[in-house]
């Protein structure tokens, strides 16, 4: 597959790739094809959809026909086909997100911006979508804007997010980065190549930690186990600094697994107790 | 009350900075892989199998016998791939997981790593959730600069290396067998079973597909042991689980119980259905597990209980919905879902999602007829169990039993020439709809 005559790249722009290409496939030893659907992600960062340069780069780095990379790449949905606007803004309108509101917030952005359903505006700022369950249904009804989230969204917050993106402002996630960065730079992400932004943001939403803080404020825990005292110590030891791989008190089990087998009774029935 | 929250999944989430290295340390993180790599692999995997911890990705199969169905080994390589694509509908605890404590997944992954001989594992993230990626990309590095991956894992001769990839939209990849067809870098298409991936999975070597938290679930177990495991959950559900939350409830979120405690209870912890308003139906498990209903509402939410009563446990994706929602609405959503999602490899599923589609948009919009409603059944038992996958299996449930529990809503669709309900009130705010069709 070497006798290609096409080369679609050239000059720092190639060699770029070829570099990003080459640690890219690094992850996956012995098996390079593995490393597609990170190339197609790495595609888009540069091009800004999954382009025909693109296509051929992917074949000829994989040594594929364009024809079997063509075939991955338009079986999912986040690699695009016609250039993409900067920003990716998704309206869950799957069942829950829908009822819950996801629908009003869909036709207000489509009115709001002239556009329907996988289109750009006319400026290449917004690539409107209805997306399916995203996955934080706790917070319906959910936007994603460029795979980041934005939860528990109204018409009217939905509204001025896609203006103040249009107006080149900073937008920050309801969990994400402290801004929402472009198609391009996520894609790159999404090729596997970190953009320094992981310590940004929260831990979790308030929706994610419904149950815990009812579990805190009732003073509810899970049973205490042999680990409960593996982890004093083992916080002891991260006090400290102890290196990883050195031994220390919790290199030893402080208890065996008990053997109980999968016929074992449990005894309790935790529906019957307080 | 009679069951109360376990959190231990969950348990770090509230902490400061909880998705670093050093944060998850000083919450005893790190210290079950310390254990498991002074035991015997064999003896990690009897543990793991004592406890009776099942699959927490929806089929509820028994981990440990799992990790048992690979072959001795042959000198070859053999792997963990740790499915977190998820993506089912109303399913949502993967993801906060992995964002606010990326590390307990990592440690997870190296212990059955360990326990199933395995020394390159995938971690396969569904794309659009960009921001758990850098987490994970960035726990995997820390924990790399740590000594806990790569050669010799925290001193122990014992070498691994994980990888994360991430999809690039595909429900579909949730299905075992389309995960490892999309990490090979094809389409994500199932493949036929036999062979199970314990057999041929990965580049067609022994694999083990486990999802995020039944991984994340197995640094406790090793910690304390399969007893303290089963003194949580039911004889044959034992432990606990994350149960998810969603729509017309007060206080949506997640909760972690032990199985077995019901939606009656979950309702109470989090505050009742929105305020004014009943419950209508519900999902015990994500859109592909047959409805419920308030009848329902002291079906212990364990995987036999909820399987005789007539759904299945699946993902604890419980999606609640009052009595202002339609559920030819509803479903008719659910139908576009899969019907988009259809991978298209089996005729069943293909064909079968895309006139169902039609049939609904058909009845939403005031043109259906009675003879589309025996139509539904009929298509539905042309799929179910005649599709590839658990796909096309799925796309049934919410149809089948939203015939079953409100027929008669379907035949107001019908005599009233379109949805009697008003879709303002089922929303979280109020607002004057626009009149533009959803199709």
């Amino acid at each position: 597959m070497t006798a290609r005559t096409y080369e679609p790249y050239e000059g720092a722009k190639l060699e770029r790739l070829e570099a990003d290409a080459a640690a890219i496939l690094a992850r996956y030893p012995e098996h390079p094809r593995s490393g597609l659907l990170p190339l197609l992600h790495l595609v888009q960062s540069e091009d800004g959809f999954v382009s025909p340069d693109g296509i051929a780069f992917c074949a000829r780095v994989l040594g594929l026909t364009t024809a079997e990379v063509s075939a991955v790449a338009t079986f999912y949905t986040q690699f695009k086909r016609k250039p993409n606007g900067t920003y990716t803004v998704g309206v869950c309108t799957n069942t829950l997100c829908a009822i819950m509101g996801g629908d009003a917030i869909f036709d207000e952005l489509a009115e709001h911006l002239g556009i329907g359903h996988d289109e750009t505006t006319p400026d290449g700022a917004i690539t409107l979508e209805r997306i399916e369950c995203n996955a934080a249904c706790d917070y319906a009804p959910v936007m994603m804007v460029n795979w980041e989230f934005f939860d528990e969204q109204t018409p009217d917050s939905a509204r001025d997010v896609v203006d103040r993106l249009r107006a080149g402002e900073p937008v920050a996630p309801t969990r994400g980065p402290a801004k929402v960065c472009t198609f391009k730079q996520v894609s790159r992400v999404l090729a596997g190549f970190p953009d320094g932004l992981a310590d940004e943001g929260v831990s979790a939403g308030p929706a994610s930690l419904a149950g815990l803080r009812l579990a805190r404020e009732k003073g509810w825990r899970a049973p205490s186990g042999a680990g409960a005292e593996g982890a004093t110590e083992a916080a002891v030891a991260g006090d400290t600094g102890l290196a990883a791989g050195r031994d220390s008190s919790v290199d030893t089990p402080t208890q065996p697994p008990s053997g109980g087998t999968a016929d074992t009774k449990t005894r309790r029935k935790p529906s019957e107790e307080a | 009350m009679a069951t109360t929250l376990t959190p231990v999944l969950t348990d770090r989430w509230d902490a400061s900075r909880s998705w670093t290295l050093d944060a998850y340390r000083k919450a005893g993180g790190y210290s079950a892989l310390r254990t498991a790599l002074a035991m015997d692999p064999a003896d990690v995997l009897a543990a793991v199998k004592d406890s009776g911890l099942r699959g927490r990705g929806g089929a509820g199969f028994p981990t440990g016998m799992k990790w048992g169905f690979l072959p001795p080994p042959d000198g070859g390589p053999r792997y963990l791939v740790v499915n977190a694509d998820e993506s089912e509908p109303g399913t949502c605890k993967d993801i906060p997981l992995m964002m606010a404590d990326p590390h307990l997944l990592i440690e997870g992954a190296i212990i059955t790593s360990y326990a199933i001989g395995c020394h390159h594992a995938f971690i396969y993230l569904r794309g659009e959730v960009v921001h758990v990626y850098r987490r994970l990309l960035a726990a995997v590095a820390e924990a790399r600069e740590a000594g806990l991956l790569g050669p010799d894992v925290a001193g122990s001769g014992y070498d691994l290396e994980i990888t994360v990839h991430a999809g690039a939209g595909a429900y579909i990849c949730g299905e075992e067998t389309a995960l490892l067809d999309s990490l090979e870098g094809r389409r994500g298409q199932p493949r036929l079973k036999p062979p199970f991936p314990a057999v041929a999975g990965l580049y067609g070597r022994p694999t083990v597909v486990n999802n995020v938290e039944t991984i994340a679930s197995v640094p406790s177990v090793v910690a304390n042991g399969a007893d303290w495991f089963r003194s949580m959950g039911t004889e044959r559900s034992s432990g606990f689980g994350i149960f998810s939350l969603s729509g017309h409830v007060t206080r949506p979120g997640q909760y972690e119980a032990p199985l077995g405690i019901t939606l009656r209870e979950l309702l109470d912890m989090a505050g009742g259905i929105r305020e004014g308003h009943e419950l209508k139906f519900w999902t015990p498990g994500g859109s592909s597990t047959p409805l419920f209903t308030a009848e329902h509402l002291d079906v212990p939410l364990d995987y036999e209980s909820v399987g005789a009563a007539g759904s299945m446990l699946g993902t604890r994706a419980l999606q609640i919905f009052d009595e202002t929602t339609c559920v030819v609405r509803a479903v008719s959503r659910w139908i576009d879902f899969y019907a988009h999602e259809s991978c298209g490899k089996c005729t069943p599923c293909r064909e079968g999602t895309y006139w169902m589609k039609l049939i609904y948009h058909r009845l939403e919009a005031g043109e259906g007829t009675q003879e589309d409603l025996a139509t539904l059944l009929d298509v539905c038992d042309n799929i179910l169990g005649r599709a590839f996958c658990a796909l096309g299996d799925g796309a049934t449930s919410p149809v089948t039993s939203s015939l079953k529990y409100f027929r008669d809503e379907y035949e107001a669709h019908v005599t009233g020439g379109g949805c009697p309900f008003d879709p303002v009130a089922a929303a979280r705010f109020a607002y004057t709809p626009k009149g533009l069709v959803h199709a």
